[in-house]
């Protein structure tokens, strides 16, 4: 069976270089056409200046930047400002209005998936359904740890795409939810902060275990009396649980696009933290076809002991998307013969 | 998370007459991986060898006008763009005292899906 996965790269992914001025958003474009990431999912409020004003010349512009390189738009991630007053809340008027500004701005830059931040409440969406349905746009509720594809809220978007028989609201996977293993970078980082190595050790064993981290966080803050770094450790366990890869394929049908998070990809290209070894089977047996969308988010934890190479970290996240692709194409290939 | 790249040490300088600085300047960027309107910005905390200046001494100028920081709480045309420079200022009399002293700087934002404020925090040994 011949995987219809599409590759790509959000532009998040080299927030590093874009801040320090170091790439340029043509570079990154350019690199990722380069090694086979041609779907570029954008932030505007990160990559276009002059947002939410944006011109059709800048859109052209863009437009015309992506086809010097063979590549394409796949993803808009949006954002809302429920708190840019300090007196109040937006209204729920007011949030649908600017929800809808990102859907028009997303149909105008040609995009047909919008990332919707997770604290998005499920009864406003419903009422952006109509516009994205008459957009064409499909807004995917960001799945992200510390949630997960069966939590409650997450269920709350699923049940309102299922009522209104909608194909323009779902979800959108954050690989981050599959949180194997304790990323090496992240414990890294707090040793240079003045975690004890053998704090450290627990904290990663008791992830290890998958210990409910709550029991961790105490032991660490309380029993071990543990220093500003090793409780910072401890509670950084609440982000980051382990969900089950096997339920990425039941709900493939609401999902057309994932934000392939990662924090460290090693030398022979493979991620230390993130179960993509389970979850590309089920991708692959879902026959499931939208774009695997690079999602580096692990300049934060390096940045302060070494250069940030973006490029590099992306570069084997793909190499290690081929090889888990191919390799479950002809597991199914197998199965089936 | 981009917190030690938010004072640009090479940019400090006295403002005002050069025999009678009003105060110091320096340009920041915000901490942040996306732009963010400027009603947003809760606080921009200068503090020179730990002693915080009052917020009615910080002016913010993204290159679209000076602003006091109780002005950005309803500047909401305005957006700090990711990764451009913006201009603080401090009233100081006498500008920036002589020899190397520690600027530190917070940011304080108000991010909507987050529960709590957002933090960036630098803080650098400069000197004139």
């Amino acid at each position: 069976m011949k995987s219809q996965i599409k590759r790509g790269v959000s532009l998040y992914s080299f927030q590093e270089e874009l801040f320090l001025g170091q790439l340029s958003l043509e570079d990154c474009v350019s690199f990722a056409a380069g090694i086979g990431a041609n779907g570029i999912e954008i932030l505007p409020e990160q990559n276009i200046a002059s947002f939410p004003n944006v011109s059709d010349a800048q859109i052209a512009e863009l437009h015309a930047m992506l086809a010097r390189h063979g590549a394409h738009f796949t993803a808009y991630d949006m954002f809302l400002d429920t708190k840019r007053r300090k007196d109040r809340l937006m209204s729920d008027e007011e949030q649908v209005e600017s929800i809808h500004r990102d859907l028009i701005l997303c149909n105008r830059l040609g995009i047909r998936n919008m990332r919707i931040l997770i604290f998005v409440r499920p009864d406003i969406l419903e009422k952006c359904v109509p516009m994205a349905e008459k957009l064409d746009v499909h807004m995917g509720v960001e799945v992200h740890a510390p949630w997960h594809l069966e939590h409650a809220w997450i269920q709350r978007t699923i049940e309102v795409a299922d009522r209104l028989n909608t194909r323009h609201l779902g979800i959108l996977p954050d690989m981050g939810i599959f949180m194997k293993h304790y990323p090496p970078v992240m414990r890294a980082r707090y040793e240079r902060q003045g975690a004890r190595p053998e704090v450290c050790d627990f904290i990663v064993d008791q992830h290890e275990q998958k210990v409910m981290c709550e029991y961790t966080i105490f032991e660490v803050a309380v029993k071990m009396q543990g220093n500003k770094a090793e409780v910072a450790m401890a509670e950084s366990l609440r982000h980051n649980p382990y969900a089950n890869p096997k339920r990425i394929y039941d709900y493939a049908p609401y999902f057309r696009h994932i934000q392939a998070k990662f924090y460290e990809m090693t030398e022979d290209c493979r991620d230390p933290a993130l179960d993509y070894d389970a979850v590309i089977p089920e991708l692959v047996r879902a026959g499931w076809d939208g774009t695997l969308s690079s999602e580096y988010e692990g300049n934060r934890w390096i940045q302060d002991v070494m250069e940030v190479d973006s490029r590099e970290q992306v570069r084997r996240q793909h190499v290690m998307f081929e090889r888990l692709i191919a390799k479950a194409e002809a597991d199914l290939a197998g199965a089936a013969a | 998370m981009f917190d030690k790249y938010t004072i640009d040490p090479a940019s400090l300088a006295n403002v005002g007459p050069a025999d009678a600085p009003t105060g110091f300047a320096f340009t920041t960027k915000l901490g942040y991986y996306r732009g963010l309107g400027l009603s947003m910005v809760e606080d921009l905390k200068v503090s020179l060898d730990g002693e915080a200046f009052p917020r009615e001494a910080i002016t913010f100028d993204d290159g679209n006008g000076a602003l006091s920081l109780d002005e950005m709480e309803t500047a909401y045309d305005r957006r700090w763009v990711f990764g451009a420079p913006a201009t603080v200022t401090v009233a100081l009399p006498g500008g920036f005292p002589a020899g190397e002293h520690k600027l530190a700087l917070q940011q304080r934002l108000r991010i909507s899906y987050m529960p709590f404020p957002s933090f960036n925090n630098d803080e650098k040994v400069v000197s004139l």
